[in-house]
């Protein structure tokens, strides 16, 4: 296969490969950020205790998080048809993409949120603050650079996820990697399917761990700050030295 | 102006009960400064937080500014319409400052504000304002994370100022500072106090910031109150525990059969020769244990502890003429005496 015959290809499973990691993520944001806050007020202790609601909502994010991708994808397939209207292609691949990432997020953003300091959530209560003052002023914000670091981390998944959506039609790099380079032996296809991949993730990473220090700087914690994932290892021989 | 009735807080976890408060009776005037002491886990915290129902009493009242707070209490654990705005009249200071490390100062200022859905305008300049009023005019565009402990603490100040309270809790505001800082930020409370006739609650475990500002104080041991009044009232309390601690005088008996008194002198008996007197009129020995002279809540007080020659029964007389001249008297040890003659 030459490179013309490639580029094409290419171009278009990257657009692909975006086109649903972008939307999913997307979703999975809008979805898993009020669950995941939800999880935290709902819990022993909260804004908004109510422990049988804490366990329902934990429970079907257990659930949806233990089930293997490709089984969620086939699982989903009537809700798919129902919502995009087919099975088959990209659109369809976004809707098990964003309902496999919810609780996923969500199970960062619960983690994050409980990060933020009680003492916090007390003096805006003092102010006269409700509830959702609490979440809109104080939870969200100052577990920003959390939710960010948390958000690189379901966009990296995503990809690795719509890889296996490619096996529905979806397209994308991952369906090229496997049907070229699998299936017809197009090695050399393949491995620069891979190196995208590695590319696309490591400037993400890099763009998120980067926005995540920024934006933890800018709140002038004196802590260690997290270092960029792509020095980590320079950083981490530093550390020993 | 702040009157609480009964209050008493019962905290339950997992079949255990652990009192908090037991029928806590507080009652603050006014544009005075009133501090709550006592060693940690004697419910001062629980105190101030049921004053403005951050933690909801198990039982009692809590009426701030003439409206009954447990009354407008909403549901459960959430706080109604009307309690949060009775909230916003009541600004509270916190040990660890609780701001926003996201936000500037002057946008941490600006909070209540937003919550009572002030305008931009007005919140950045009432923010302003109230940053000057803290002496933090320069640092409005700082993250709290570039600030002292000192200037965090003046921004929760000017932040709890800022929905023009009548009333300020403050929750050991100065207990994560060094003396000196400490100093500053009570000298301020005590300029807010004075400038705006704010009424402030301070809760602390620091004999020092009572002295240093309290009008009136109440001692708190295991969720009661054991004590309480004015300072010069209680420092005029024979036996007062918490006029002991406000200003103690050290010094033991030199032998068995002596004496030890606590002379307090306040007002005009400070400035008679009364020791000198005793000492002629009744012919006796002094010695001077120990002495200090100091100022607490504005009053200039002397405190001297003596000590006679001869058991408390030799000096009857020489205890009453003191008595008489108005200085206050503590025997000390007697009660110990008492316990160990009986059961000779």
């Amino acid at each position: 296969m030459t490179w013309s015959e490639m580029q094409p290809l290419l171009s278009q499973a990257c657009w692909d490969t975006l086109y649903m990691v972008g939307w999913s993520t997307l979703i999975a944001v809008l979805g898993g950020l009020p669950l995941g806050v939800l999880l935290v007020l709902t819990d022993r202790g909260g804004l908004l205790q109510n422990v049988l609601a804490n366990k329902v909502i934990g429970q079907i994010v257990n659930i949806a998080r233990s089930m293997p991708f490709i089984i969620l994808m086939v699982a989903l397939m009537n809700f798919t048809r129902w919502i995009t209207g087919t099975t088959i292609g990209r659109e369809a691949a976004i809707v098990p993409l964003a309902i496999g990432a919810i609780p996923f997020f969500a199970r960062l953003v619960e983690t994050a949120v409980r990060e933020v300091d009680g003492g916090l959530v007390e003096a805006v209560q003092s102010m006269g603050g409700n509830t959702w003052t609490v979440v809109r002023k104080v939870l969200v914000p100052e577990s920003l650079p959390s939710l960010i670091s948390s958000t690189t981390t379901t966009i990296v998944a995503l990809i690795g996820y719509s890889a296996m959506a490619g096996t529905v039609g979806a397209g994308g790099l991952g369906d090229i990697a496997i049907r070229y380079g699998y299936q017809r032996f197009e090695t050399e296809l393949m491995w620069i399917t891979v190196a995208i991949l590695a590319v696309v993730i490591s400037l993400i990473q890099f763009a998120g761990d980067y926005a995540a220090r920024t934006l933890h700087r800018r709140g002038g914690h004196s802590g260690p700050v997290p270092k960029l994932r792509l020095l980590k290892a320079s950083a981490a021989t530093s550390d020993t030295v | 102006m702040i009157t609480t009735t009964g209050l008493t807080k019962v905290y339950r976890s997992r079949g255990r009960e652990v009192t908090a408060l037991d029928g806590v009776d507080l009652h603050v005037r006014e544009g005075e400064v009133y501090g709550v002491i006592g060693q940690s886990g004697a419910g001062k915290s629980s105190l101030i937080r049921c004053v403005n129902l951050l933690e909801r009493p198990t039982a009692g009242t809590v009426t701030v500014d003439g409206r009954d707070l447990t009354a407008l209490a909403g549901r459960g654990s959430r706080a109604g319409r009307e309690l949060r705005q009775a909230r916003s009249r009541i600004g509270m200071v916190f040990q660890h400052f609780n701001l926003l490390s996201s936000r500037t100062v002057q946008d941490n200022v600006e909070l209540p504000l937003e919550i009572l859905g002030k305008s931009g305008k007005e919140r950045s300049r009432k923010a302003v304002e109230l940053l000057d009023l803290v002496g933090l005019a320069d640092k409005a565009k700082a993250y709290p994370a570039q600030l002292s402990g000192g200037q965090k603490q003046r921004v929760g100040i000017a932040r709890a100022l800022a929905g023009d309270p009548r009333v300020l809790l403050s929750d050991e505001a100065t207990s994560a500072l060094d003396p000196e800082t400490t100093r500053s930020i009570l000298q301020l409370l005590r300029d807010l106090n004075r400038q705006l006739g704010l009424t402030v609650l301070l809760i602390t475990h620091e004999m020092d910031v009572v002295k240093t500002i309290c009008d009136s104080a109440a001692l708190m041991e295991q969720g009661r109150i054991v004590e309480h009044g004015t300072v010069s009232e209680l420092l005029a309390t024979p036996g007062s525990a918490l006029a002991a601690a406000l200003f103690p005088v050290g010094g033991e008996a030199s032998g068995d059969d002596r004496t030890v008194l606590d002379v307090t002198f306040h007002g005009e008996s400070a400035t008679q020769p009364v020791i000198s007197q005793l000492s002629r009129t009744y012919n006796i020995d002094i010695s001077i244990l120990g002495a200090a002279i100091d100022t607490v809540g504005g009053l200039q007080i002397g405190r001297m502890r003596i000590e006679l020659p001869g058991r408390y029964e030799d000096n009857v007389v020489p205890i009453g003429f003191l008595r008489e001249q108005g200085l206050q008297i503590d025997v000390l040890g007697r009660e110990a005496l008492l316990v160990k003659d009986g059961a000779r």
